[in-house]
């Protein structure tokens, strides 16, 4: 173990983070929009449409991620002609967008599952008293059903993200030079994979820990009616004034 | 056209067997790691479950930095790690430059050492949903440790366990096809040999996910069963 050398590893990882940050930023994003999409269909009256979304989520999460992302980048490479008459070939030949397509239909899957069970988990009364209030199909979605389900979403969606940092080390395998693309380089110059390795585990470490903080903070902010408040009057008066 | 019998068959131009060898390959190394990361899973549970406060740490450590760390960079670090200590043992000898490891032993103990962590947390969890007074009983009938283990607890906690351990056993399925950056001719290894060599990557990528997707479609299904069974004689709550 040779310290001094730990160190300019790590520095030369860090060239690595926006990288990874970036591919795992975009594709929860993308992702998350996609999945509520999804669930929502799946917990539509539209037969064929619940169909579709079941095989989806089944085909996305009953195969390895590394497939998925060859199935795209090297599979679709077979189509090029097809895909240059589309004036696609330009995205597709891209390694980069080929892995923020496969990391986003991948977490998609996934995510669709948890936004289902959250949207479900929004108990009958609270739907049934938006509905006494005079709220029907949008309006109840967007200010009763998807706020209530966000709030019982918020710790499990968080696994699934930590899980997407984790997830653009495979952006390593279409030549994405990411904190792990970087770190196998490193490696293969060097011969020392456990220097390397500490750096490299350092470092996601700290983005994981980061990233667990922020989703507790977000879970704490929107459960205040769980946290037992220190002023309970002022609390109420404060309600009173805003509506 | 192309010649799909041909090509997916067992015929010197066809790549069925190859495939077939692959996914045997695939479930092998996954049953190895599998089975690996139930000893070293138990003990790490064993560790943060009984143990004393430095055991206790070791065991929280573990869990939290194997599941924070990308499972790709584990399986660099044993396959090159493995190889840099092996090399500097060789050298030690007089034998100069890399010595490559066998990668299906790699690949097993690397899977091994990242499901661990997370069959550790499936174990925990089962350990807590033991009821108290099946333990006390124990007690009253007068067991003592080794034979309350083994009577009482290890068959309870791996009832409670089956579903834990079903989403682990996917994850390691789909987590081996990763061991093929070292070359190890698994399903996904053998399945870009086909892609590449025959230049139709669509075709065999897309057929190595539905091979995949049949395999973890059919030990889900296994999983089911055996919980369905692990059931029998425990009335669910009347809804």
């Amino acid at each position: 173990m040779n310290l001094h050398f730990i160190w300019e590893t790590f520095l030369a990882l860090l060239t690595g983070v926006p990288v990874t940050l970036k591919l795992a930023t975009v594709s929860v994003v993308a992702g998350m929009i996609l999945a509520l999409f999804l669930a929502v269909l799946r917990l539509s009256r539209f037969r064929l449409a619940r169909w579709a979304v079941a095989a989806y989520v089944f085909a996305f999460r009953g195969s390895p991620m590394l497939v998925q992302i060859f199935l795209i980048y090297y599979g679709l490479g077979q189509f090029r002609s097809t895909l240059q008459a589309l004036h696609l070939w330009y995205w597709f030949r891209d390694p980069y967008f080929c892995v923020l397509l496969a990391l986003s239909l991948n977490t998609a899957a996934y995510g669709c599952e948890i936004i289902r069970g959250g949207l479900q988990s929004v108990s009958a009364q609270q739907v049934e008293a938006g509905r006494a209030c005079g709220m029907s199909g949008l309006l109840l979605f967007r200010r009763i059903t998807l706020p209530i389900a966000v709030r019982n979403v918020v710790p499990i969606y968080g696994n699934e993200i930590i899980l997407m940092v984790k997830a653009t080390s495979l952006a390593s395998t279409v030549t994405i030079m990411e904190i792990t693309g970087i770190a196998a380089k490193l490696i293969a110059e060097t011969y020392r994979a456990f220097e390397v390795f500490a750096a490299a585990g350092a470092i996601y470490l700290l983005i994981n820990f980061v990233l667990m903080r922020l989703i507790a903070f977000v879970e704490r902010a929107l459960s205040p009616h769980l946290r037992r408040s220190t002023r309970p009057v002022e609390t109420i008066g404060a309600l009173a004034a805003t509506h | 056209m192309i010649d799909y019998l041909t090509l997916f068959g067992t015929g010197p131009d066809g790549w069925g067997d190859d495939l077939a060898v692959g996914a045997a390959v695939t479930i092998a190394v996954a049953l190895g790691g599998f089975f690996l990361g139930a000893i070293f899973g138990s003990l790490v549970a064993w560790a943060k479950i009984a143990g004393n406060a430095p055991l206790r740490l070791l065991g929280v450590g573990y869990t939290t930095i194997l599941r924070g760390i990308p499972d790709l960079l584990v399986i660099y670090l044993f396959y090159f790690g493995g190889s840099a200590v092996l090399a500097a043992i060789a050298g030690l000898f007089g034998h100069q430059g890399f010595i490559g490891l066998p990668s299906f032993a790699v690949g097993a103990v690397a899977i091994g050492v990242v499901s661990a962590a997370y069959q550790a947390e499936v174990f925990r969890a089962s350990f807590n949903a033991l009821s108290k007074g099946e333990i006390e009983a124990a007690h009253a009938a007068g067991m003592h440790k080794t034979l309350m283990f083994r009577r009482i607890i290890v068959p309870q906690m791996l009832r409670h366990a089956i579903p834990g351990l079903g989403n682990v056993w996917l994850l390691v399925v789909k987590e081996s096809a990763l061991v093929s950056v070292t070359g190890l001719a698994e399903l996904m290894r053998t399945t870009q040999l086909a892609a590449g060599s025959t230049r139709l990557p669509f075709d065999f990528y897309l057929a190595g996910a539905l091979i995949y997707l049949a395999i973890t479609f059919i030990s889900t299904m296994l999983f089911a069963h055996s919980e369905k069974r692990s059931r029998r004689g425990f009335s669910e709550a009347i809804r």
